[in-house]
Parts: C-alpha cells; sequence; structure tokens
C-alpha cells in the first residue's frame, strides 16, 4: 500500500462509529429489504414482486398514487400561498417566527397528533360536527369519510401545506430585490414583473417542492395508522397488514414487496426532483 | 442615439426613518447631459438620494424634478429613468440579449426591433460575441456592462449608476469606469453616479458632490474640490492629508516655517491644524535642519518620504520616485509647504 | 388598500384552518361529557394513567438518549471530515440525507433481523430504538450542525487549540463546541421533537412509546389521547420557538465577535 492510501485509512478511522451506525440501521435494513423482495422460500424468485400486481395491491398504489398527488397539489398551491405571506412579514417579526415554528412541528414532527386533532374537529363527537348538528342539524361525520381515503386527504393538507412553507420560503426569500426594482427601473408593470420574473425564475422551485410533497405523502405512515384502524386502502397500510398478519400464507413477505415499491416510487420521485432543482436552484441561491 | 439631455433637480430632499434622518434637506441641479457624482462614507445618505430619484423610495419631504417637471407622485415604472445597481441584477433565467432587450419588451415594441436596438447596445459595450450567454457565464465586470446596455436600451432621460463598480476588483473597476464614462459622454446622457470611493468620482464626474449625514458639504468640479476643501470633512474625505500645527493671523497661516493664504472655512486667528496634500510638502537636504526622514515608501512612479518634524509629529511628502532616491532615513531635513491656499481647523 | 385587505383575509383563512383543530383538540379533551361543563380528568391521566405516564417517561428517556448518541456521534464525526478527511465530505453528506429518501417503513420492514440482534446484546428495551432514531433525525442534525461549522473557522481554531497543547477532546470540547452552539441547540431540540413524534418504527416493532400508547389509548379514551397529543403538539412548539428566539441572539453575538 503507497503512503498515500495508507494514511487515508488512518484518517478514515474516526469515521468508523458513524459508518456502522448507518450501515447497520440504515443500509442494512435498506438491502435486507430489497434482496428479500426477490426471495421466496429460500430461493430466488418473483412471487413476491408478482403479488404488488394484485387487485389489492394494485388499488392500494392507485389511492396511495391518488392521496399523494392531490395532496401535493393542494399543499403546493396553498402552502404557496402562507409562503408569501409568510415573507411579506418583516424578517425577525414574532408572527414569522411563530408561524415558522408551527409549520416545523405540524409538517414534520406531528403525524399521530394530527389524526386526533381531526378526531376532534371531525370525528363523530368532534368539535365542528357537534356545532353542526345544533345549528344545522346535519351529521357532517356521518358515513365515517375522516378514516377513508378522502378523510385522509383532509387531515395529510394538514401537514403538507406546512411543509411546502418550510421548503419554498427559501426560494421566495431567494428572489432578490433588485430584480423586482430592475424590472420596474426598466417599465415593468406589477403584473409585467410577476410574469416575466418572478414566476419563471419560482417555477423550478415550485414544482420541485410539489415533487417533495408527493414523496412525503407517499411514504407516511403514522396519521394514516392512527385514523384508519380496519382495512388497508393504502400501500403504507397494506405494509401494516403484511406485517401484523396473522396468517401464514406468506404475508410477511409481501411486505418486503411493498417496501420495494415504496422505494422504487420515493427514488424515482426524489431524482426527478434533483434533475429538477439542481440547474435553477442557483437562481435563487 | 444621442438623446437630448434634460435638467435634473432635488429640492429640499428629506427622508426620515423613525429618528435617523437618512437625508437632510438635500437641494441639487444636474445640468443636461452632465455627470454629477455624490460622493460620501456609508450612511450619508447617496443612495438614498437616487432611490428617491428613481422612485424605489419616497422622501418625507422635499420635490424631484426632471426637465422642469415635478415627478414626485410618479410611480417608479413611469419615470424612464435607467438604472445600473451594484451587483446582481441581471435576469439569471434570460440571455445577455433578452436581458437588454427586457425593458423594450416592457414597452411592447416589436420583437424584431427590439432584438436590433439590443444588439446595437451590446455593441456600444463590447459585448456582441456574448449575447446568447447567460448572467453566471459572464465575469463581474462583463455582468455590469450589460446592466448599463440594459439601462440606456429604453433611451431613458437619466442615467442612474448606484455604485455600479464597488463589487468588482480593482482592475475591472478602472477600466470599465472610463468605459463607463466614454459611453455616456457619446450618449449625452443627464446621469447621477453614487460611490463611496473618491478617485472613482473624482475621475469620471463633471462634477462631485460630497455627502455627510444627509447633507450636501460641498458641489465642485474635481479640480476645485481638490484644491479648495470647502470644509474639514471634504478635506479629510478627497484625497490625502497631514495635519500640521499653524497659527493663523490676517487671512494668512505660517506652516512649516511657509506662510500661505488660507481658505474660506478657515480658523480666523489663532492656533489651528492645516491640512495640508502631501504633493505640496517639500523637502529638501540640509545638514542643519531640524527636521528627520524617518522612512521611505516606493510607490512606483511617486514615492512618499516620511519626515519626523521637531515636535514628534511625523508628515508624508509625495516626491517622484527619482527625487525621493536622495534621502534615506535619518538623514535631516528642511520641510515646506508650496501651495495656494491652505484649510485650517480648529485643533 | 385592496391588497392589505387581500392578505387580512389570506391571513384569516389559514389562521382558522390551522388554529381551529387545534382549539377542538383543547375542546375536546376538558368535555365534561356526563355532567356538561369542563373538566381536566383526561389531561390529568397524562400523570395519573400508569401506561402512559409510563409511555411519556420512556419517550423522554429516549429521545435523551438520541440526542447525546447523535452529538457523540455526529459532532466529532463532522468536525474530522472538515478538517482530515475533506474527501469524505460527499460521502458523509449523503448518507446523512439518506434517510429522507428512505421511509421509516421502509426501514422498519428491514429491521427485524437487525434488531434480533441487538435485543440479544441489549436486551427488550424501548431504548435500544436509539441507534435507529439517531438514523432518523440524522438529516435534520446534520442541516443543523453543518451550518453551524460553515459558519466558523473550524480549521484555524482547531490549529491555534492544537498548537497550545490541546488534545483532540479537549479541542472538541472547550474549543469548538462553545463555538458551535446555536447549532447543537438546533440539532437537539429537532431531534426532540422528532423522536416524541415517531410513530411507524416504535409501533411496528412492538415498543411501548408515547405515540403507540396515545393510539392505543385513542380506541377507548378519546380525550386523554387528545390531550396528550395536544400537549406533545404544544410542547414541540415552544421548543422550536425558543430554539428560533435563542438562535437569532446568538447569530447576532457570534458574528459581531468576528467582524468587528
Amino acid at each position: 500500500m503507497s503512503a498515500l492510501s495508507l494514511r487515508r485509512v488512518r484518517d478514515a478511522l474516526p469515521l468508523l462509529p458513524f459508518l456502522a451506525v448507518v450501515v447497520v440501521f440504515l443500509l442494512i435494513p435498506t438491502v435486507t429489504v430489497i434482496v428479500n423482495a426477490f426471495v421466496d422460500d429460500g430461493g430466488f424468485s418473483l412471487a413476491r414482486i408478482e403479488a404488488l400486481f394484485s387487485p389489492t395491491a394494485l388499488s392500494a398504489l392507485g389511492k396511495s398514487v391518488l392521496l399523494s398527488g392531490s395532496t401535493a397539489l393542494i399543499g403546493a398551491v396553498f402552502g404557496a400561498v402562507l409562503a408569501w405571506l409568510v415573507i411579506d412579514s418583516p424578517p425577525e417579526s414574532m408572527l414569522r417566527r411563530a408561524v415558522l415554528s408551527v409549520c416545523s412541528v405540524l409538517a414534520q414532527f406531528g403525524g399521530v397528533a394530527l389524526a386526533f386533532a381531526f378526531l376532534a374537529t371531525v370525528g363523530l363527537n368532534g368539535v365542528l360536527t357537534l356545532w353542526v348538528q345544533h345549528l344545522f342539524g346535519f351529521n357532517l361525520a356521518g358515513s365515517g369519510w375522516l378514516y377513508s381515503v378522502s378523510g385522509l386527504i383532509l387531515v395529510y393538507t394538514y401537514f403538507q401545506i406546512p411543509l411546502m412553507v418550510i421548503v419554498f420560503v427559501p426560494a421566495l426569500e431567494g428572489l432578490r430585490d433588485q430584480w423586482r426594482e430592475a424590472a420596474f427601473s426598466l417599465g415593468a408593470s406589477r403584473w409585467q414583473y410577476f410574469r416575466e420574473v418572478a414566476v419563471p425564475l419560482l417555477t423550478p422551485a415550485f414544482l420541485g417542492s410539489a415533487l417533495l410533497l408527493f414523496a412525503n405523502a407517499f411514504a407516511a405512515y403514522a396519521t394514516a395508522a392512527a385514523l384508519v384502524s380496519q382495512g388497508s386502502p393504502i400501500v403504507p397500510l397494506l405494509i401494516r397488514a403484511a406485517l401484523t398478519s396473522e396468517m401464514v400464507l406468506g404475508q410477511s413477505g409481501f411486505a418486503y414487496a411493498l417496501a420495494l415499491e415504496m422505494i422504487v416510487v420515493v427514488a424515482v420521485v426524489m431524482i426527478a426532483y434533483n434533475a429538477l432543482v439542481r440547474r435553477t436552484a442557483r437562481w435563487l441561491r | 442615439m444621442t438623446t437630448p439631455g434634460v435638467a435634473v433637480e432635488l429640492v429640499e430632499l428629506t427622508r426620515v426613518y423613525g429618528t435617523v434622518k437618512a437625508l437632510d434637506g438635500l437641494s441639487l441641479r444636474i445640468e443636461p447631459g452632465e455627470l454629477v457624482a455624490l460622493l460620501g462614507p456609508s450612511g450619508c445618505g447617496k443612495t438614498t438620494a437616487l432611490r428617491i430619484l428613481a422612485g424605489l423610495d419616497e422622501a418625507t419631504s422635499g420635490a424631484v424634478k426632471v426637465d422642469g417637471k415635478d415627478i414626485s407622485g410618479v410611480p417608479a415604472n413611469k419615470r424612464d429613468m435607467g438604472m445600473v445597481f451594484q451587483a446582481y441584477s441581471l435576469f439569471p433565467h434570460l440571455t445577455v440579449l433578452d436581458n437588454v432587450a427586457f425593458g423594450l419588451k416592457m414597452r411592447r415594441k416589436a420583437k424584431a426591433d427590439r432584438l436590433s436596438r439590443a444588439k446595437e447596445m451590446l455593441e456600444l459595450v463590447g459585448l456582441s460575441e456574448h449575447s446568447h450567454k447567460y448572467a453566471s457565464e459572464l465575469s463581474g465586470g462583463q455582468q455590469q456592462r450589460v446592466a448599463l446596455a440594459r439601462a440606456l436600451a429604453i433611451q431613458p432621460r437619466v442615467l442612474l449608476l448606484d455604485e455600479p463598480l464597488s463589487a468588482l476588483d480593482a482592475k475591472v473597476r478602472t477600466q470599465l469606469r472610463d468605459q463607463i464614462r466614454r459611453v455616456q459622454l457619446e450618449v449625452g446622457i443627464t446621469t447621477l453616479f453614487v460611490t463611496h470611493d473618491q478617485e472613482e468620482a473624482l475621475a469620471v464626474a463633471d462634477r462631485v458632490g460630497v455627502m455627510n449625514r444627509g447633507r450636501l458639504e460641498q458641489l465642485a468640479a474635481p479640480a476645485e474640490l481638490y484644491a479648495n476643501p470647502a470644509t474639514p470633512f471634504v478635506a479629510e474625505f478627497v484625497g490625502l492629508n497631514n495635519k500640521v500645527a499653524a497659527r493663523v493671523s490676517g487671512g494668512t497661516a505660517d506652516v512649516l516655517g511657509t506662510v500661505v493664504p488660507t481658505l474660506p472655512g478657515s480658523v480666523a486667528s489663532g492656533e489651528g491644524l492645516a491640512m495640508v496634500r502631501p504633493e505640496s510638502v517639500t523637502v529638501t537636504a540640509d545638514p542643519a535642519g531640524s527636521a528627520r526622514v524617518s522612512s521611505v515608501a516606493f510607490l512606483g512612479p511617486t514615492s512618499r518620504v516620511y519626515v519626523t518634524l521637531p515636535d514628534g509629529e511625523v508628515i508624508g511628502a509625495q516626491l517622484t520616485s527619482v527625487a525621493a532616491r536622495a534621502f534615506a532615513p535619518g538623514d535631516p531635513v528642511t520641510v515646506g509647504v508650496d501651495a495656494d491656499g491652505v484649510l485650517v481647523v480648529p485643533s | 388598500m385592496s391588497r392589505r385587505l387581500l392578505r387580512g383575509a389570506a391571513w384569516l383563512g389559514f389562521g382558522l384552518f390551522f388554529l381551529f383543530p387545534l382549539y377542538a383538540m383543547a375542546d375536546f379533551s376538558t368535555r365534561n361529557l356526563l355532567a356538561g361543563g369542563r373538566t381536566l380528568r383526561a389531561w390529568a391521566n397524562l400523570v395519573v394513567d400508569d401506561a402512559l405516564y409510563q409511555a411519556i417517561v420512556v419517550s423522554l428517556a429516549l429521545s435523551a438518549l438520541t440526542v447525546i448518541a447523535m452529538l457523540v456521534l455526529l459532532v466529532p464525526t463532522l468536525i474530522w471530515v472538515r478538517l482530515r478527511a475533506p474527501w469524505a465530505k460527499g460521502l458523509v453528506e449523503f448518507l446523512c440525507l439518506l434517510p429522507l429518501t428512505i421511509p421509516a417503513l421502509v426501514i422498519v420492514v428491514g429491521l427485524r433481523n437487525v434488531y434480533l440482534w441487538v435485543t440479544y446484546f441489549l436486551g427488550e428495551s424501548a431504548l435500544t430504538l436509539t441507534f435507529v432514531y439517531i438514523v432518523v433525525v440524522l438529516p435534520f442534525a446534520y442541516r443543523a450542525l453543518d451550518a453551524a461549522l460553515a459558519a466558523i473557522d473550524l480549521r484555524t481554531l482547531a490549529e491555534a487549540a492544537r498548537s497550545l497543547g490541546a488534545g483532540w477532546t479537549t479541542t472538541i470540547l472547550r474549543v469548538v463546541v462553545p463555538n458551535i452552539w446555536p447549532g447543537i441547540l438546533s440539532a437537539a431540540f429537532i431531534s426532540i421533537a422528532v423522536v416524541l413524534g415517531e410513530y411507524t418504527i416504535a409501533s411496528l416493532s412492538g415498543y411501548q412509546t408515547l405515540q403507540v400508547e396515545i393510539v392505543a389509548i385513542g380506541k377507548s379514551d378519546g380525550p386523554t389521547s387528545v390531550a396528550a397529543s395536544l400537549a406533545v403538539l404544544v410542547f414541540g412548539f415552544a421548543l422550536l420557538l425558543a430554539l428560533s428566539l435563542a438562535t437569532r441572539g446568538r447569530r447576532r453575538r457570534l458574528t459581531t465577535g468576528v467582524t468587528e
């Protein structure tokens, strides 16, 4: 071994603890999933992958895509509006700090709590349900829609919009004042500035953020698990069923295939996100 | 291509932010086709004045007149002024050509017309081969030239430059400032140039306005400003100065053994500090001299000879390097002053 | 004028949408269904109900452990990468951000074999979740710590300390760490919030953490679950708001030290 590579090895040694933790608790589980998706009864087999094309699995995939796509769209649009409202406030104001803190909590740490928030609002005994019942005689929670995909769409927006705010605010902040002032001094009206400068510059960041929202919703588990106790309409819940199933018919193996499917979808979306954002992120640095 | 210049007038402009007075009654008239530089340290209000003129900021009181008409209520996008910012003002998603043509697009000019005019402007600043590049592919100096072309493409009545060279390297700065001046003279446009660099201001302007704390201290041609500073601040800010003890009586000052007329604004009589430029200090070898050379700094074409006076003060004299070769640290010398006038400030 | 009206209306709309469910939680969890009026029974359960209380303690202990483990693991590693192994920066960054693209659900599915070994060596306690949680908080912690390290002149500080005779431990603990407090605080607070809110891995691995218990109780005792959920949300909000206020002051102080 040359002196350089010997030194490299010596310099790499302190990194071992970190690498060990990441390999054992992140990479090995991931590889386990990928490998086990192609295994059945100890040998290479596509049986588990084939199960992904069963009606149940395809239906779950379709609903997951619907849920993720719709909440990504709603979250992106409303989140962008809220993000604009936030940066319109003075930079160090309490309002801005409070809003960004709330967004952080709801977007990233609130999974189960959000389910209960909506149970308390539009569940069978929810505050809003009871008010509406009292005022209009109409049972808002009647069909139990909160525990189906439509309910999930509503609850998911509660963390998708805040996530959009967190991800999009930096892009809005990257829109330099000089561009707006230069556009005005060159004769642009507010609308012209918006259409010719702001929108083209923000569109890649906006689309990229929407993709991020899609991946986030697709991979989300806690909220759905807390709301939906019966049935598995979406992929994450199907995984739960496969893992906790008492049936012996290779159901737990099915979980591997489903997890692989999840990795693939999220990976594809993240690759698209990178391709979109890489070129144009420079503009808004 | 030459637009007839218009006169610009700032009338008693005041701008207050909370308790801070950024501008305190600034009045200034720029003649048609003239380039006036506003010079001063950061916070003196020069950029505030420029932005009020551009319409990007509103004065608390006072008026802005262009060609005799009061435009104080006119929004920024209707003022017909071209502006060059300090940095990062080119639209990153447009090519150089589209950047330059942007103002014309806002005025709804036909595509063929605006592209041909944009090309003309790029030729004026010497960047024709770069028309299809993006801002990130250009150097800082090139970007500013494109910004200049973009500002001039709309044939504005007034050109505004907000510290356009401050973000650039020293060498690029000198080249670009000469180019900006050349273009400005060729086009004949009334121009306001804001900077904190006094060398820049003196080099490009027809007249220089020195500002301090929101007020205009002196407005004069560069040579006049340099030779006859009206206030101590101007004398300090523009060019280098020695401060030498002097005694004033009857319109003259006794400085370093020489009698020199005092400039208006000086102390009327008694002790004071005379502001003497290094190039006005004379150094003569004199074995009986009471002053000593302390060090000689070689600066290329000129050198600075530092001399310690009998009272302990050190002053710097500027000599040609050839003349400076005669002196070495420790040499006894006599110093004097060779100037038409000197400003004496209170001690 | 109309712009301000529009903005006010928009703020109102968002305010209602986001704050109403929180109000509903407060109302729901204090409702006295039998006698009408208010009761704090559900909230008292946070301490009184043994299973819930245990779960709270476990989760708090888990977050403390995770924060300590994460800091002990990540801070020296990131410092080392910057000073001695810059060629590894890309790899470390990639690995730290990888958990963002690998869903927790996937990790827990593939975790079974690994945890068979872990429980074999370390027992059945929920605290063994610390290892996985380090990985889960990695992206957040990395961003905070990396930003803080980038803001100081690490090389000069470390070389100065070492040239004055300090060993690596002293250098890290007494020279670098005091200068990256905002980043450490940020990483710690965010990690606490993540661990307290984590449900996926804990529930599918069969451990009784706070979130798991909340869901379990939710089937039979709605108000208590809602109370606990609201408590977690408010706590998380308070943490992050405090962090936002704390780092603002510090950031200003740090820069004045360096540039003036």
